[in-house]
């Protein structure tokens, strides 16, 4: 086939402003509406518009994971999503992971364990683990390291996050 | 990243009269490595129409036994679907050797066979690439190819398929049914995609007005005797050096029938008849193993940094192939190499 | 002592796990400007035209700055000065229309939205003149010159190796690496009334940085401030002050207006990063493993413009007695910007080699690799034989190897097995500098018994806050929930950068000392009061615990702080005092470990995995057994990185990094790092400081990549000593 996006199809005359188009988002349990150009990640837009800054960007491309944000409670990389292909979708940041200030018991997991050091991944990491419990897919070790392999943690604080969610899968476990 | 246009498709035969109008145009579901080479200004589509709408999301049993799995079901959702496990463990397997969760999460069934080589050079528009800009040159034959193609390369690209679920795929002899302007139509696999030769700019058979609607398994799954094994440089989240799927169906010690496809070494998942007619009849021993792995890499060609796959492939296949004879499949969770 | 030596949680644990942390690109203004950078394509030459017409023709876009029209700079070198420039002419960004190394950034996008800037970037149009560049160090060793003697020579090392009994000589390669902290490199700059501004920014140096700013643009301290309250990682990157930095401001000047420029991945690898080097080691030693002579050689890259050299060598000879020593540092210039500081930066990669020569050594001697460390132990420093404040590598080694099980390896190389894997353990050892320097503080303590610590330090995740809060607490004797920490702001008490594992030691001393000063008023208060328990007592005679002031020699005299401030009217006490450590002459002050690892590789496909590994440090008082425990164990993790993963891949004919992304730069992910323990061994020290402390920052990663390399030749009897060892490296 040929391909479509070949750099000689460029039309340099596209110089206006997008045309936005308006969207609705359930960003942890609260219906936002908001006019979002196309080019718009879902990442951008919960940053820069709804100023919801705990969900980070790492990298932008999908390599490192801490953009991950549940979506319909499935984690996802937020920086390779866009706003407008997401109208209606519900949304969880790591701002809505804790409720009435109590913290979730992953937040607390990975403060007991010190399960970060410079802090920008973990946002990334807890909502990824909250994806990981929710698929019920990784019960060892050696499974909660490959299913956490989509989370990069510079400060290598990997076997710290490994046990982090143990004692949140033991705590929730055993709740349920 | 272009200022492009958005547009929804209601159902298939909007998104083919969209898709039509449009050259400019290209689709989205997942958008994982769409969005990602937009990012780069390797892609620049005007248009982007989104199909994740499209009742494409089931998983269906056929009549002649087989699977039709629709093209927008995520991959996550395909390696994890309960017949899939059972029955087409190898897909499940090779499903999840690649990338992470996340991306799995979003990454559509169809969109996976559209992604394109993550050739260093195609990324990165500062520098010719024959499959971004023909004509411009290719960087990587004389450039940094550790990652890049020893099988059917051209002098005008050595770029390779990043995928891991088209390995698998390619050896299950998976059928894509795809739907255009003239109606719908059916590629075998090992026809989807293209060899570079001298347009590297075209990776598949697809026309620009066609849409991935399903992808179709014959009944045969390999189910008892398979393994998909893929090394890399680090041990999760990176792509193919090189990647084997193996399917065996063994009868008193023989190899009844047998599927071999490689991943990592060449712009589509490779396969040779040839090399498979090699194993059938024979015992399922290294001998037969061999001659099956020499076959295949016959024709391979190193570049300055990666005649090093070749050797690699060859111990992969061997590995692979005992792995599936003797019912050990590589388990991705586990790093030891069973 | 309540909080120290505790495993206190982090204090910062709550704002960073419910992403309330604010990270510099993430402060705001009602009148936000968004900037892109638009970054060169060729190594070397000059920008013969740039158009930035299309690009100003994009709705939304207000400016586009280049060397033409950016606002005005400073002419000279020393306006572009900072605390950690290196010899030479630092980088000018947008300065002039020169080309000094690829993705040199040349053109500033500013527009109302950020996906507005990021396209109109993509249309500036450039034509260069460029020039014929070199970038690949190989080809340029022969015009290596030599930059520093990084330590005496002593003896005569040529003739010890010419009459030695065993001799070991290889060359080591460490490529280019880069720190890829996770968070992208990032400056908000908000502009006030009358052109006051206020920088965001992604630093270990918010001092440094309003300096260099100032300099730059010739305006006044009064200002600048710049604030980093977090730091989303940065191992060196944030020593120097980075160019996104530059541009912000330069567009915030032009414009009068608020800008947040973020850098995208792959313009982080414009920035810094630890240079190839090339390591020649050469050990003498006798039959019985005591050394006769060791002699380094490193050479490395730097830019054209800056002279960036660090102390690859001298470690050798430091750690292992030997009567002859000789080093060299010769550095090559290329069209590359300049590397900078790296974790634990010159001993990372000099020790990898020292280490790996070691065992080199220890299997021609057939001597198990710790026992020839331990023939050839040194109680002193030999390059200024001088005896250390404290020392226990002995101690590292032992409880090190009793950890790990060492004991049970076998020395043939493929002796040990699991299954289809080889098992290969190696060992190394580590060694850092305890470096401390002076370092503001500033206690105010109110009546409720409630302080506020502040100095203009960093926490780049190492754990600043945790360890302020904790020495405070302990000083004050105060619950640690009664001590706010600040710091991360250039109006805070002075600090320098935060980096090379000074801080801990530094800003824990400052703590102290104005704590004493506080103490010393508290107790003037206390006996101002009638009938006052603690008459006729010195300040030397009373310590602050639980809220009140205590005589030593008997706990019951003592007064509530909060009774002996409101008794004297007084509402809150402030001190301020830069605390610098006495000149010491007469010791070497250094850290050490002991590094243990186990290696399983597949005999047949090459594949590595580290299984195990066990650090051993011994770093004098750990203030935080918790949060230093994870230091070192992100450092041995970078250790697996550097020895496996980790290359910055430059095609020499563009002399262009072509791998400047995080999927193709590998660092080690949660599948490639198994178990790690950490063991802190006791180290008293009352010299190096009152305290006994000497920091963990870098000490955790030396030697790790050469107990992994060593491990990797111990399991398949393949030696490779140019990094990362992988797959194609073994089976080839």
């Amino acid at each position: 086939m040929d391909d479509p996006t070949s750099r000689s199809r460029f039309r340099p005359e596209a110089t206006s402003k997008p045309r936005e188009i308006s969207v609705t988002l359930h960003v942890n349990g609260e219906q936002r509406t908001l006019a979002v150009a196309p080019w718009t990640t879902l990442l951008d837009a919960l940053r820069d518009r709804l100023h919801l800054n705990g969900t980070k960007k790492g990298c932008d491309h999908g390599q490192c994971g801490a953009c991950t944000v549940l979506i319909e409670g499935r984690r996802v990389n937020a920086c390779l999503t866009l706003a407008v292909m997401k109208d209606g979708a519900h949304i969880t940041t790591i701002e809505g992971l804790s409720a009435d200030g109590a913290l979730h018991p992953l937040q607390q997991a990975f403060i007991d364990h010190d399960a970060f050091q410079c802090g920008y991944c973990t946002p990334g990491q807890i909502c990824s683990a909250a994806g990981l419990l929710a698929e019920g897919k990784a019960k060892t070790a050696d499974e909660i390291r490959e299913l956490m392999s989509g989370n990069i943690c510079r400060c290598g604080a990997y076997p710290n996050i490994v046990a982090a969610i143990q004692q949140a899968m033991g705590a929730m476990g055993s709740k349920s | 990243m272009i200022n492009f246009e958005y547009a929804r498709a209601r159902d298939v035969a909007d998104a083919v009269r969209q898709i039509s109008a449009d050259p400019a145009a290209t689709f989205i579901a997942g958008g994982t490595n769409l969005i990602d080479l937009m990012k780069y200004d390797v892609a620049r589509p005007m248009r982007l129409i989104d199909i994740t709408h499209l009742a494409l999301k089931t998983v269906e049993e056929t009549a002649n036994g087989g699977l039709r799995i629709g093209a927008l079901v995520p991959n996550s959702d395909l390696a994890y679907h309960p017949v899939v496990e059972k029955r087409y463990p190898l897909l499940s397997s090779a499903i999840l050797a690649g990338a992470s969760q996340q991306l799995r999460n979003m990454a559509s069934t169809g969109g996976n066979l559209m992604q394109r080589t993550r050739c260093f050079y195609f990324y990165d528009v500062a520098t010719p690439c024959n499959k971004r800009e023909p004509g411009s040159g290719c960087s990587a034959i004389n450039g940094i190819n550790r990652i890049n193609a020893i099988l059917g390369t051209s002098e005008a690209c050595i770029a390779t398929h990043p995928s891991d679920m088209c390995v698998a795929l390619a050896a299950l002899e998976a059928k894509v049914h795809v739907a255009g302007p003239a109606g719908e139509r059916a590629i075998a696999f090992a026809e989807f995609h293209r060899l570079p030769g001298d347009r590297p700019e075209v990776d598949t058979n697809l026309k620009a007005d066609e849409i991935i609607t399903a992808i179709e398994l014959p009944a045969r799954g390999f189910a008892a005797n398979y393994s998909y094994l893929k090394i890399r440089d680090r041990l999760s989240y990176a792509f193919a050096l090189v990647s084997v799927a193996a399917a065996l169906e063994l009868e008193g010690g023989r190899i009844k029938e047998a599927r071999l496809a490689l991943g990592g070494v060449a712009h589509k998942p490779w396969r040779n008849a040839e090399a498979e007619a090699a194993l059938r009849g024979q015992p399922a021993k290294s001998d037969a193993f061999a001659r099956a792995a020499e076959i295949l890499l016959r024709d391979a060609k190193g570049f300055a940094h990666n005649a090093f796959k070749i050797d690699l492939a060859r111990r992969a296949i061997l590995r692979t192939l005992a792995q599936a004879a003797n019912a050990t499949p590589q388990i991705q969770s586990s790093k030891k190499i069973r | 002592m309540t909080y120290i030596g505790t495993p206190t949680p982090r204090v910062d644990g709550r704002a960073k796990v419910t992403g309330s942390a604010q990270y510099a690109g993430e402060f705001t203004a009602p009148d936000l400007v968004y900037g892109s950078v638009v970054t060169s394509t060729i190594a070397k030459g000059r920008i013969a035209r740039i158009d930035a017409s299309q690009a100003l023709a994009v709705e939304g876009v207000l400016d586009v700055l280049t060397h033409e029209n950016r606002p005005k700079m400073a002419s000279g070198d020393k306006g572009y000065n900072d605390e950690v420039a290196p010899t030479g002419s630092p980088f000018r960004p947008l300065f002039d229309d020169k080309i000094k190394f690829n993705g040199q950034p040349i053109a500033l996008v500013l527009a109302e939205e950020w996906e507005i800037s990021r396209f109109a970037a993509t249309l500036v149009q450039v034509d260069y003149d460029a020039e014929t560049h070199s970038t690949d160090l190989h080809t340029r060793i022969d015009k290596a010159y030599m930059v520093e003697k990084p330590d005496k020579p002593r003896g005569n090392a040529a003739k010890a190796h010419a009459a030695a009994a065993v001799r070991h000589e290889a060359e080591y390669y460490i490529p280019i690496e880069h720190h890829n902290p996770m968070e992208l490199f990032a400056s908000t700059v908000t502009w006030n009334d009358g052109g006051k501004l206020t920088v965001f920014d992604k630093t270990q140096g918010v001092q440094n940085v309003q300096r260099y700013i100032c300099g730059i643009f010739g305006l006044k301290p009064d200002d600048v401030r710049v604030m980093s309250p977090f730091v989303g990682g940065a191992f060196g990157s944030g020593l120097r002050p980075q160019y996104q930095v530059v541009l912000a401001v330069q567009g915030a000047l032009q414009l009068k207006r608020a800008v947040r420029l973020v850098l995208t991945r792959d313009q982080m690898y414009g920035l810094g990063y630890r240079p190839a080097t090339i390591e020649r080691v050469a050990i003498a030693a006798r039959n019985d493993g005591t050394l006769d002579a060791i002699t380094h050689e490193a050479i490395a890259m730097t830019s054209q413009y800056e002279e960036f050299s660090r102390n690859d060598t001298s470690w050798s000879a430091l750690l292992y007695k030997s009567a002859n020593a000789k080093y060299e540092h010769k550095l090559a210039r290329l069209d590359v910007p300049t590397p900078s500081d790296m974790r634990a930066p010159g001993a990372a990669t000099g020790v990898y080699a020292l280490e790996c020569a070691m065992d080199e050594l220890a299997v021609a001697l057939k001597l198990d690799p710790v026992e020839l460390r331990l023939r050839c132990y040194s109680d002193r420093d030999q390059n200024n034989d001088l005896p250390y404040t404290s020392k226990q590598l002995k101690e590292c080694y032992r409880k090190g190897a009793e950890a790990f099980g060492w004991a049970k390896r076998t020395p043939e190389p493929r002796s040990m097995r699991d299954g289809t894997d080889l098992v290969g353990w190696g060992m190394a050892t580590g060694v850092w500098e305890a470096l401390q320097m002076p370092m503001g503080n500033r206690i105010v303590l109110t009546a409720n018994g409630h302080a506020e610590v502040s100095c203009a330090t960093s926490d780049i995740g190492t754990g600043t806050y945790t360890i302020m809060a904790q020495v405070a607490s302990d000083a004050l004797g105060l619950p640690i929930d009664n001590v706010t920490v600040k710091l991360g702001d250039s109006s805070l008490p002075h600090s320098q950068v935060e980096g090379g594992s000074w801080t801990a030691a530094s800003v824990a001393y400052a703590i102290t000392t104005t704590a004493d000063e506080i103490r010393r008023e508290l107790l003037a208060l206390a006996q101002k009061m009638p009938g006052s328990p603690l008459a006729g007592l010195k300040h030397d005679d009373v310590v602050l615990s639980d809220g009140m002031i205590v005589a030593k020699a008997a706990a019951s005299r003592s007064v509530p702080l909060a009774d002996a401030m409101r008794h004297g009217g007084v509402e809150r006490i402030e001190r301020e005092k830069l605390s610098e450590f006495k000149e010491d002459n007469k010791h070497a002050r250094n850290t050490h470990s002991a590094i243990f690892v186990e290696v399983k590789v597949d005999e047949q496909l090459g594949v590595i995995r580290v299984t195990r590994a066990v650090n051993a440090v011994a770093a004098g008082r750990i203030i935080n057994t918790k949060t230093a425990a994870s230091q070192i164990m992100g450092s041995v993790v970078w250790g697996i990185g550097m020895a496996l993963h980790e290359e910055t891949l430059v095609d020499h004919a563009f002399g262009r990094v072509m791998n400047a992304n995080i999927a193709e730069y590998h660092v080690p992910v949660n599948a490639d790092v198994h178990d790690i323990k950490v063991i802190f061994v006791e180290e008293p020290d009352s010299t190096v400081n009152p305290l006994g402390i000497k920091g963990v920052g870098e000490i955790g990663i030396v030697g790790v990549a050469a107990a992994v390399a060593n491990a990797v030749y111990h399991a398949t009897g393949k030696r490779v000593r140019d990094l990362p060892i992988t797959i194609d490296k073994i089976l080839g």
